[in-house]
């Protein structure tokens, strides 16, 4: 037998084909700015590392590594083919999804174990190496994920593990003061503040003896803001300088639960989240709600769907580890969000996802060189074009791979996202009903599945409680990991088989293993029952962890199932069919209630489960607001209503995404009825996406989001504008307000001073107040409160308030959708308007204004709601043949958008009492533009009595929006293509 | 009803749809997992048509399909012999950059008999021209002389003549000019794009080829996605005449379930 020994085999397009991944690669060089490549070859290199004689490894690469038609394959380092070469390799432990499927492969061909490693090689003609390799930092590789060589990597052997450590180590806390407790806490990465190591010295002085190490870890994940949102659960006193009419004077709140009016005339609320955002929930289910089926409690919150089936969503943020490494840190972001949709009650099946991002304007930053026009990217911070690119790839790569269609999503600009940018994640599931609750039970195994445990992803959770600064790339690269989709594929393959296996569901709980990895799911899943496990039963990815370390790695694509032992043999024969890894790391059930940790026999830890889940010292927060009137110029115009449309239609926030939607695959798993686009041509942006969860039923799921931002100068109106936003895009699409779900993710800067806690609370109230008058109850819902970036120099970057309101509702026979494209000359558009619009703080004043947008708008909480039941009820009679709702650039932006989608034009007529910027492009609340047959125009106007309605005028086939008394005329061709444009960023670089 | 047996494995994601328009166009769709295959090559014998379904195939790996065609070498007698009892095969996406690899297509020459190993592939499905994922719909036409047995005859309505395509490796590229003009002649291209709409720089816009039987179907869209009208992109603005015509998408499956009714299977 061959020694053992690493092969290296290079594989590239043969002479005379195209290299698309080279090409793409020299693209990303040159938008960097420096120096301009003038080539670049691509190639694959495969490291394998085995005992493989020379004609296998001759088989392996000409049968398995290259293409006979397209590729050519050599063995060793060629030499260079141009001026520097440069390849790209994970680190080690960094996780190479293509590893694993290649060994598997090898396995199969020859018998003979290997371990493979994967990298890519460059090229560069026209520069040299120094140059190459600044630019491979820029846009070829991160330096948190991967190795750049400057010449060929030819290693002798692959790093292995060294042996484990496994003795229990104590940490002293017991004589430490507050001081030297805050030192422990911020360089152990525990982010725990003084009260709470104070609370954990009390229950350790209590026990008699110092914590162990893993004890102390399992605490910190437990109690992170990520786990256990602290913040918006705490007691918060509120004070105010506002008028009585305020929304949250004492007056309006008092007599609400948990809610206490103070004699100074501040209030106390008592867990903010309860006593608002789910206050909500459980008043609407009270009233008359009864389709909520689980709220708050689970991964996801579950509505009823139909009879037999409930339908659940969740969305979570992934913003700091996206900062650090944009690609694996979208990709794991909606990876751990899939997963809680599989760990919901007894596992549902992913069915959509969503995306939404919030970066900085990319054509207004550069590197070093930045001249005045832009702003210089901070030290420590990637330019926010690639932070882009490489979150969509991300989110791209994973959903697409696990075949869950991405449907809806929005990006925002704004540049204060510059270190911090915002990327969330959703996803929806389908389950039957008798699935929707499940738990452990004493005796049941703890059974883990999927992916191996790893160093990587360690101190997640804490992580996400501290705040960015430049040289957190060097101390947090541990928490940044690369996703494995077909891992994770496989697991939820297990897992529904199992979940409808004949003999019945083989489980009775399970959870995913996100933050906290499983310190958290079995902390969470024995909660009542406590624990015994096991740790040296996981497997790992190499050796070496300690016992600590499996215990808190947030190693991907894991999740926890509780089985009763009689039925571990049946799960176990469906993992092995699957090639799914599985362990049997201990029981649920202790006599105390106690989560025990043992590793070979040795017992490293022992906590009461009541301290983890009820030891969290209460806090009061103190909270306060002042109303800010910032100044507000009068704008200045762009000339001609033309020039202002088509400045508006190529601001980025309004631009066509379709170089992000079409990367996603929309259409997997055959349920689309309304796609992200829509049109004669399918590329007008619709409102919402609808889709069958329910094979052979005619009812679909619509879903949609709103988001706003700090722009507002209150966080009370710009949540109820998400809120708003959120139910007007279902109900456009022709989804039944009266069955719309919806789910809250605050993104804070920070919640340290009172001021922003006081702005955290008007934005809670304003979920109440919201969700009570829209009857949309809230099932589900995150928060991520430490959103800024601390530059070299120790400016701080906060992040502008950003509420986004997703949801998802009903509606019964999807032959009654519709969409927003124009679709016949002759029919009449309508705009219905159930709230005034100003120009204040709207895009046009972005564009062409002078201050920076503030939006003084309210939202009618009457006419709101009413106004989306009554065009809900209207679209259900077939008398709406379009609609899309009016926010962002107003109007006419809204107008020119269902033309271009329709190929059609308008003959506008603005009403004479109007002034027209105001008109055209003034954004707010509640405002919808339609289209009808002429035949139905007098009962949509009367049923539509109530509510501001204007006709806007008469759908054309000429293809030209006018407005003779306003001298406009504008082809839609060339609108659209302004509209497309400005984010069509072609070729991917990967 | 005919068994349609529809091949799985690690990151196979399309198995569901196509199992769905199977079943619509009068079939019993069954699922294997490739590894249950591998061990007992005699549960092909049960199918009367047989699905390689898209995904990606273990991750895609090296490129789309190598890995899981690697692995279906083994299963390659069972594919030989059921092509052999007339079985007809479908293979959408990474079904059929898994089909080419395999040597299934464009499969022998014809007259000639297959081979006892899987033929060296002739043809591929490389990266897209623009280097990325593209999920869209595309406008699709039959080849009037198309031997395929799913396809032949099929002719479309001017506003629904299209299927989806969602695909980052879908660009079919032939070793030669000879191969190319061979597929032609010998009726073997079964679907083409529009040349004004080729989504990804296919060679003379091919769409999807069949073997010289025309039992054997690959193609990079996705007719399973395309098997009730309101998948079309613009249903919406259809007019109601558009609505009455099955889709091409079931057209395909009901062609093939049909001719797949005197197919002998073992029980």
């Amino acid at each position: 037998m061959p020694d053992t020994a690493v092969h290296r085999i290079e594989v590239r397009p043969q002479h005379g084909h195209v290299d698309p991944v080279g090409a793409a690669a020299c693209r990303s060089a040159c938008a960097v700015g420096a120096a301009q490549p003038r080539r670049v070859d691509s190639a694959h290199v495969y490291l394998i590392e085995g005992a493989l004689d020379d004609t296998l490894v001759e088989r392996i690469a000409s049968e398995l590594l290259a293409d006979p038609v397209l590729e050519v394959a050599a063995r060793g380092a060629s030499t260079g083919r141009g001026d520097a070469v440069i390849e790209v390799h994970p680190l080690p432990g960094v996780m190479d999804p293509d590893a694993e499927a290649i060994e598997t492969a090898i396995n199969a061909m020859t018998d003979t174990p290997v371990r493979v490693v994967t990298g890519k090689r460059y090229d560069f003609h026209g520069i040299d190496t120094d140059e190459a390799a600044h630019l491979a930092g820029r846009c070829l590789a991160n330096p948190v994920v991967h190795a750049i060589y400057t010449e060929p990597f030819v290693p002798d052997a692959f790093p292995h593990g060294h042996p484990t450590d496994t003795e229990v180590r104590s940490v002293s806390l017991l004589n430490l003061d507050a001081s030297a407790l805050k030192t422990l806490s911020r360089d152990g990465h525990l982010f725990l503040s003084v009260d709470e190591m104070l609370a954990i010295q009390d229950e350790y002085r209590e026990l008699g003896r110092e914590p162990r190490e893993i004890e102390l870890e399992t605490l910190a994940q437990t109690w992170s803001e990520h786990c256990v949102h602290k913040t918006l659960k705490a007691r918060v006193r509120y004070r105010a300088d506002a008028p009585a009419s305020d929304p949250l004077s004492a007056e309006v709140l008092r007599g609400r639960p948990g809610i206490t009016v103070n004699d100074d005339g501040s209030v106390t609320i008592d867990n903010l989240l309860r006593s608002t955002v789910a206050a909500a929930t459980h008043a609407l289910m009270h009233d008359d709600i009864d389709w909520c089926l689980s709220v708050f409690k689970d991964n996801a919150g579950i509505i009823a769907f139909d009879d037999d089936h409930a339908v659940c969503f969740k969305v979570e943020t992934h913003n700091h580890p996206s900062a650090l490494e944009p690609y694996g840190g979208a990709a794991t972001g909606i990876g751990g969000c899939i997963r809680d949709i599989i760990g919901t009650g007894l596992a549902a099946k992913p069915i959509a996802a969503t995306d939404v991002f919030c970066v900085a304007h990319p054509d207004q930053f550069a590197f070093g060189d930045a001249d005045d026009s832009q702003h210089v990217v901070p030290t420590g911070c990637l330019h926010p074009r690639r932070i882009l690119r490489d979150i969509v790839a991300g989110v791209r790569d994973y959903g697409n791979r696990m075949g869950i269609p991405t449907i809806n999503g929005a990006v925002w600009f704004h540049n204060d996202y510059v270190g911090n940018p915002l990327v969330y994640c959703g996803c929806v599931g389908v389950m039957p009903r008798d699935a929707v609750e499940g738990e452990a039970n004493p005796g049941d195994h703890i059974i883990a599945l999927g992916g191996r445990t790893g160093r990587d992803g360690i101190h997640g959770a804490t992580f996400s409680s501290a705040e960015l600064t430049d040289s957190h790339a060097d101390e947090f690269s541990h928490a940044v990991q690369i996703g494995n989709p077909v891992t994770e594929k496989k697991t939820l393959d297990v897992i529904l088989a199992a979940r409808d296996h004949e003999q019945g569901c083989l489980y009775s709980a399970i959870t995913d293993c996100g933050a906290g990895g499983f310190s958290s799911a079995v902390g969470e899943m024995g909660e009542q029952l406590g624990a015994e496990v096991h740790l040296e039963r996981a497997p790992l990815k190499y050796d070496g962890l300690t016992p600590t370390e499996i215990w808190i790695s947030e190693a991907q694509e894991r999740m926890v199932l509780a089985v009763p032992k009689d039925r571990v043999d049946a799960l176990a024969a469906i993992c092995d069919a699957h090639d799914v890894e599985w362990c049997d790391l201990g029981t649920f059930g202790t006599d105390d209630s106690e989560l025990i940790l043992r590793y070979n026999g040795v017992e490293f830890g022992r906590l009461p489960m009541e301290l983890m889940h009820n030891g969290l010292p209460d806090r009061l927060r103190e909270a306060a607001w002042t109303p800010t009137a910032r100044s507000y110029d009068a704008h200045r115009s762009p000339g001609s209503l033309e020039q202002g449309l088509r400045g508006l239609l190529a601001h980025p926030n309004i631009a066509s995404k379709h170089w992000i939607i079409r990367q996603y695959d929309h259409e997997v798993q055959g349920g689309a009825v309304i796609n992200p686009l829509v049109g004669a041509h399918a590329d007008g942006p619709s409102d919402a996406a609808v889709i069958l969860p329910v094979e052979g039923s005619s009812r679909g799921l619509g879903m949609a989001n709103g988001i706003a931002t700090g722009f507002c100068e209150d966080a009370y109106t710009m949540t109820l504008l998400a809120i708003d936003e959120c139910v007007r895009n279902l109900v456009c699409t022709g989804i039944d307000p009266a069955r719309v779900a919806i789910l809250d993710n605050f993104c804070w800067p920070g919640c340290d001073d009172e001021q922003r806690m006081g702005e955290l609370v008007r934005a809670s109230v304003a979920c109440y107040d919201g969700a009570m008058a829209y009857r949309t109850p809230f099932i589900s819902g995150k928060d991520s409160l430490n959103n800024q970036f601390t530059t070299e120099d120790g400016t701080t970057i906060r992040i502008p308030p950003t509420m986004l309101i997703s949801g998802f509702g009903i509606v019964d026979d999807v032959e009654r959708c519709i969409t927003m494209d124009l679709k016949h000359a002759g029919n009449r558009v309508l705009l219905v308007s159930g709230n005034e619009r100003t120009r204040r703080g709207s895009h046009y004043e972005m564009c062409f204004g002078r201050d920076e947008a503030t939006m003084p708008a309210t939202v009618d909480l009457e006419r709101g709601p009413a106004v989306a039941r009554v065009l809900h009820a209207l679209t259900d009679e077939g008398m709406v043949r379009s609609a899309h709702d009016v926010s962002d650039g107003g109007v006419l932006v809204a107008v020119a958008e269902m033309a271009m989608a329709g190929r059609l034009g308008v003959h506008l007529e603005r009403p004479a009492d109007t002034e027209p910027l105001d008109f055209w492009f003034g954004e707010g609340a509640s405002n919808y533009v339609i289209e009808c047959e002429p035949g139905h125009y007098s009962a949509l106007l009367s049923a539509l009595r109530e509510f501001d309605v204007t006709t806007l005028g008469t759908v054309t086939a000429d293809g030209r929006l006018t407005e003779p008394n306003d001298s406009f005329d504008c082809d839609i061709d060339e609108l659209r293509r302004i509209w497309l444009k400005p984010l069509d960023w072609g070729a991917g670089s990967d | 009803m005919p068994t349609a047996l529809i091949i799985t494995t690690a990151g196979t994601n399309c198995d569901r749809e196509l199992a769905r328009a199977f079943a619509l166009a009068g079939a019993t769709p069954e699922f294997v997992h490739v590894n249950a295959l591998r061990r007992d090559l005699s549960i092909m014998d049960r199918a009367a048509l047989i699905g390689l379904p898209g995904g990606f195939s273990y991750g895609d790996a090296i490129a789309a399909g190598r890995v899981q065609a690697q692995l279906l070498r083994a299963v390659y007698p069972a594919f030989r012999a059921a092509i052999e009892r007339g079985v007809p095969i479908i293979a959408p996406c990474n079904g059929f950059q898994v089909a080419v690899q395999l040597g299934l297509l464009p499969g022998p020459d014809a007259g000639m008999p297959w081979p006892d190993e899987p033929l060296e592939p002739v043809a591929a499905l490389a990266q897209n021209a623009q280097a990325s994922f593209v999920d869209r719909w595309a406008r699709i036409e039959v080849p009037a002389d198309t031997r395929c047995v799913w396809t032949r005859g099929l002719r479309f309505t001017h506003d629904t003549n299209l299927l989806p395509v969602a695909h980052g490796e879908g660009r079919f590229v032939v070793a030669s000019a000879e191969r190319l003009r061979q597929l032609r002649d010998g009726g073997q291209v079964a679907v083409t794009y529009h040349a004004d709409d080729n989504p990804n720089g296919s060679m003379d816009s091919i769409a999807g080829i069949c073997d010289a039987s025309g039992l054997v179907f690959g193609l990079m869209p996705h007719p399973e996605r395309y098997t009730r009208w309101t998948q079309h992109p613009w249903w919406t603005r259809l007019e109601p005449s558009s609505r009455e015509h099955e889709p091409p998408g079931l057209r395909m499956f009901r062609q093939a379930v049909a001719h797949a009714a005197g197919v002998e299977v073992a029980t």
